[in-house]
């Protein structure tokens, strides 16, 4: 493979599987924040 | 009846539902080659921009109408306005059209699983597939049922049912929990044994190859919003109706990213194992990579055989991995689909679950026998076609139009999901839906509509065309309007909700 293809292709994998990593430890930790913060029922 | 309205019984659940529903056929046999086609790696650009500014803002929207006004599409868009009902049906209608079929080439997957244990296609995949299997007949012609087709079919049907009659929580949120994991990892595997063959290499420089030169080029664009929009199954009426069945509490644009990245991933992942075998295909024949590429129907069941023909080692049990993977995509998003018209009928007509599965997804199956006969494939090509450019392209149109500007409701919404959601909607929602998805569907609409009208679509009769093509699309607005006509049954509230939602405490902006 070309250095150009193989540098797309780390740019697509990094920006797609890395924001669904992003996305999804961004909603947990807010997600926890929010728990934490709440007052108790 | 919303006192009793079920829900989901997880986030988790919720988002492989979700899941479900985006990832189908489309990843696996659209996306590669849309990407091969449109600038390779420079695809990644504008497809990730269209990801950001059309597909999470429009999963947004109708995440926040499903939550906030808690019904089918049809019932939530009657909330919203009472003139927006018939979008609603519309998208209903062509939810219906669309399993109708859908479940015919799940049926022809599920035929070619089996197929796989011996290869049944041996020497000429496309002699098989379009000989043997379907003994294709002339457009527009009956040809009598086929067998191979109708058995799958009935079990593809019986399958769906039974999910859709246990329930949202027990039914769908439970087959969804096996179906994606299991679906991932067949995935996996199929991808890991691709990038191992001799000629993956080529595949995949194919693929990522960037050619910066197509990223001015405004098909590009459009062939990039076209990808998201189409595969992530926004604009008629599933997500609005999934999301209808989320607790108060769901995190709704939390959700919008994950679902819109998860099914980003697949796609990238289908590119790679698809690609990866079509340059092991290419090596094989000892032709360039350009002239193994295909996509669609031909790609999965006349290249994938072919590929599983030339593999090394016990190629029948890969044949049963890559058409298992397609057995399960397709079932998820089947039912997904399914889904919408069951919950609008459930709603309109008063109808118990089991009976409503019974009248529309029986219907549907019944309706769907007219695929399993010889002139089958010929009007499935053409229902696809014609229902997806002017169906679900020209209801997701109406659909951000009338809510962003007719109705001017998506600073309404935007506050609902705020209230919802920890992760923040700023103003690039607002000009993504109010802007950008207008502009672009509006564009990808009328130069469909001109390509159609400048030449016939397959080069078939004009007359098969008009009835199961443009007869089909039309047939689907007209019978939307006219449900959205009929009354709601009493117990059905139709005033829009005060907004019940206390407002989360201040966050970070995203």
């Amino acid at each position: 493979m070309s250095t150009s293809a193989i540098v797309t292709m780390v740019f697509g994998m990094v920006a797609i599987w890395g924001g669904l990593a992003a996305s999804i430890a961004l909603t947990l930790r807010r997600s926890r924040a929010s728990r934490t913060s709440a007052p108790p029922r | 009846m919303d006192a009793q309205r079920e829900e989901w019984g997880t986030r988790l659940g919720f988002l492989l539902a979700a899941v479900g529903s985006a990832v189908g056929l489309g990843n696996i046999w659209r996306f590669p080659y849309v990407a091969w086609d449109n600038g390779g790696g420079a695809f990644f650009v504008p497809y990730l921009f269209a990801l950001l500014t059309a597909g999470i803002p429009l999963l947004v929207l109708e995440y926040s109408i499903g939550h906030r006004f808690r019904g089918s599409a049809p019932l939530s868009l009657r909330r919203l306005h009472r003139r927006a009902e018939w979008i609603g049906w519309w998208q209903v209608v062509v939810c219906f059209v669309i399993a109708s079929y859908y479940a015919v080439i799940v049926a022809w997957a599920a035929a070619y699983t089996w197929f796989s244990v011996g290869t049944a296609w041996e020497g000429d995949p496309n002699a098989f597939f379009f000989g043997d299997y379907l003994a294709v007949s002339d457009a527009g012609t009956f040809g009598g049922f086929r067998l191979g087709v109708l058995v799958p079919l009935v079990l593809v049907w019986a399958v769906t049912l039974v999910i859709l009659g246990a329930g949202v929580r027990r039914g769908i949120e439970r087959a969804n929990r096996v179906l994606i994991p299991l679906l991932v990892a067949l995935f996996l595997v199929i991808v890991v044994r691709a990038v191992t063959l001799e000629g993956a290499a080529l595949g995949l420089q194919a693929l990522f190859e960037p050619d910066w030169s197509r990223i001015g080029d405004a098909s590009v664009w459009v062939a990039a919003y076209g990808q998201i929009f189409f595969s992530l199954s926004i604009g008629f009426a599933i997500m609005i109706t999934y999301s209808s069945y989320l607790p108060r509490d769901g995190d709704l644009t939390g959700n919008a990213f994950i679902a819109g990245f998860s099914n980003a991933s697949f796609e990238l992942l289908a590119g790679i194992g698809v690609f990866a075998a079509i340059g092991f295909l290419a090596t094989a024949r000892g032709v360039p990579t350009e002239e193994a590429v295909s996509s669609g129907i031909g790609l999965a069941f006349i290249a994938f055989p072919e590929i599983i023909s030339q593999l090394p080692g016990p190629s029948g049990l890969y044949g049963v991995l890559f058409f298992g993977s397609l057995v399960l995509a397709g079932l998820s998003s089947l039912v997904s689909i399914c889904q919408t018209y069951i919950a609008a009928l459930q709603e309109k007509f008063g109808m118990h679950r089991e009976n409503a599965v019974v009248v529309a997804g029986g219907g549907t199956a019944l309706v769907s026998i007219v695929y399993a006969t010889g002139g089958g494939i010929n009007t499935l090509d053409v229902v696809d076609n014609f229902i997806n450019l002017f169906g679900i392209a020209a209801v997701g149109l109406v659909e951000v139009v009338v809510v962003a500007w007719l109705l001017r409701e998506l600073p309404t919404l935007r506050d609902h999901a705020n209230a919802t959601s920890d992760l923040r909607l700023g103003r690039w929602w607002v000009v993504s839906l109010g802007i950008v998805t207008p502009l672009v569907l509006g564009w990808m609409l009328l130069d469909n509509l001109r390509l159609t009208l400048a030449e016939p679509y397959g080069d078939l009769p004009q007359r098969f065309l008009l009835v199961s093509g443009w007869g089909v699309a039309a047939l689907a607005l007209v019978a939307g309007i006219l449900l959205s006509r009929r009354s709601w049954p009493e117990e059905v509230t139709l005033q829009r909700p005060a907004d019940p939602m206390p407002r989360r405490p201040e966050g970070p902006s995203s």
